[in-house]
């Protein structure tokens, strides 16, 4: 005989079950998002749905925003376009010399045979959100992948280096800053050319760079810029300058600290830079010769002798 | 009376078209873009947790869940996070519901302060294991702030809900 309750008070699995359930589906999402990248596709659907309602949430800030530009005096005005006006004639020097200089560089390169430095092409982008997450340092820009956003293209603004677009979704995408502690760019110092690598800090404000002798030749107020040799950011690219450096001679590693050039907590607008030309493949050593190598040297030392 | 046990008063069924939309206002203030999340209530988890002590059979664990990918989603963090989070807080204000309702407002704030450090507490530790900072003390000063809302919160969301004070001698019940 059927002993289970009338359908009229089933009310399902237990409150337990259902905690069990959906606890271990959020535990395997987040296992296999942090390991691998398969939920992308569930993330974009997602984040295409939620679009409206944050451009809603966005609207009150923006209007409000706009009406803060309405009502910004004439004096302030008038004060912005002269200084506006001032700054353009003393770039107009250097945008003079700019052009005769390109053209002067090319004419070198041609005749050194080096590679044409490609000047990247850019996207312009607005950030919508500033550390959403206050775990990591990200923002979230509003141009996508329909607008031809890809993953790892640096982000820069007027002043210098912003960070590097990681997570693409059709509308929106999202830009790890320099100061994000797993973030690395290979840099090079401006006045001796010594190249290291510049990780964030972790304290969300500043970076460091790692893995530099304790004796290394840097000083305080180094301007620190893009190295290029990853392929990832164009040379030349101010990151940041020296603000402090702690020698400590137990340790066999200085702790060098840049403030970045970039105002990663303040500027809105940012330009996307889309990839340098191809640059050669990293040369892969391959095992057969590696093992040949050490008998070839030992031929040489016979000859020699 | 401000304090008074809401649970005493017989109120008039809840109006589902509702819960959506406060549930989706949440939604909304959760995604405005602040110049910083320190000491922001997390007022989706709060709204949760308030249909959830309310009204249980409707809420259950699959929407809190539901709800949690589309934060991750829209927060850029890690699928699952927030997920984990809201259905742990939805079972246990499912669990306390029956008992929590008996008290007065200030308790009941007390109870729902105790979940969503929990909550919180599970967002950072899931996110120290996938190898990220602690985000430091101030990160749970929402959870204060949202558990401050929570007797405003009651008397807004249960508005439409409650009878009129003059009582209606000829009627029935």
């Amino acid at each position: 005989m059927d002993r289970s309750p009338p359908s009229f008070f089933n009310r399902g699995p237990a409150p337990v079950v259902r905690l069990t359930f959906f606890a271990l589906a959020s535990i395997l999402l987040m296992a296999t998002d942090a390991r691998f990248r398969y939920m992308e596709p569930l993330r974009q659907a997602l984040s295409t749905i939620v679009y409206p309602l944050q451009r809603t949430a966005l609207a009150p800030v923006e209007s409000a925003g706009r009406i803060g530009d309405y009502f910004e005096s004439v004096a302030d005005l008038q004060r912005d376009n002269n200084e506006l006006r001032a700054e353009k004639l003393r770039d107009a020097q250097d945008l003079l010399t700019l052009q005769s200089l390109r053209a002067e560089n090319a004419q070198l390169r041609g005749l050194l045979h080096a590679r044409e430095r490609a000047r990247p092409d850019a996207i312009f982008a607005e950030i919508i959100y500033a550390g959403r997450d206050p775990f990591s340092r990200t923002v979230i820009v509003d141009k996508g992948a329909t607008q031809g956003v890809e993953r790892g293209q640096p982000v820069i603004d007027t002043t210098g280096l912003v960070g590097q677009v990681t997570r693409v979704q059709p509308l929106v995408s999202e830009v790890t800053l320099v100061t994000h502690k797993d973030h690395s760019i290979p840099v090079q110092v401006v006045r001796n050319g010594l190249r290291a690598v510049a990780f964030g800090a972790g304290d969300g404000a500043s970076l460091e760079l790692r893995f530099l002798s304790a004796n290394a030749d840097v000083q305080n107020e180094d301007l620190v810029v893009t190295s290029g040799i990853d392929g990832v950011y164009p040379p030349g690219l101010p990151v940041g300058k020296v603000v402090r450096i702690d020698r400590d001679a137990t340790q066999s590693f200085a702790r060098i600290l840049i403030a970045p050039a970039a105002g990663t907590g303040q500027h809105r607008a940012v330009l996307v830079l889309r990839p340098r030309a191809e640059t050669p493949p990293y040369p892969v050593v391959e095992e057969e010769p590696a093992k040949k190598a050490p008998k070839a040297k030992r031929n040489v030392r016979r000859n020699q002798r | 009376m401000a304090l008074e046990a809401p649970g005493q008063r017989i109120l008039l069924p809840v109006n589902v078209g509702f819960m959506v939309l406060t549930i989706l206002g949440a939604l909304v203030f959760d995604l405005l873009p602040w110049p910083t999340m320190r000491g922001v209530p997390d007022l989706l988890a709060l709204v949760l947790a308030f249909w959830c002590i309310r009204e249980p059979r409707r809420m259950g664990i699959a929407i809190p869940f539901l709800l949690g990918l589309v934060m991750d989603a829209a927060n850029g963090v890690l699928m699952g996070q927030h997920a984990l989070a809201y259905s742990v807080l939805a079972f246990l204000a499912t669990t306390i519901s029956r008992r929590v309702l008996w008290f007065g407002l200030l308790p009941q704030a007390l109870h729902v302060l105790a979940i969503l450090l929990l909550a919180q507490t599970i967002m950072v530790l899931v996110r120290m294991i996938v190898g990220g900072p602690f985000p430091g003390f101030s990160y749970f000063v929402g959870s204060f702030i949202s558990a401050a809302l929570w007797p405003l919160m009651s008397a807004v969301l249960l508005a439409p809900q409650r009878r009129p004070e003059t009582v209606d001698e000829t009627r029935p019940i």
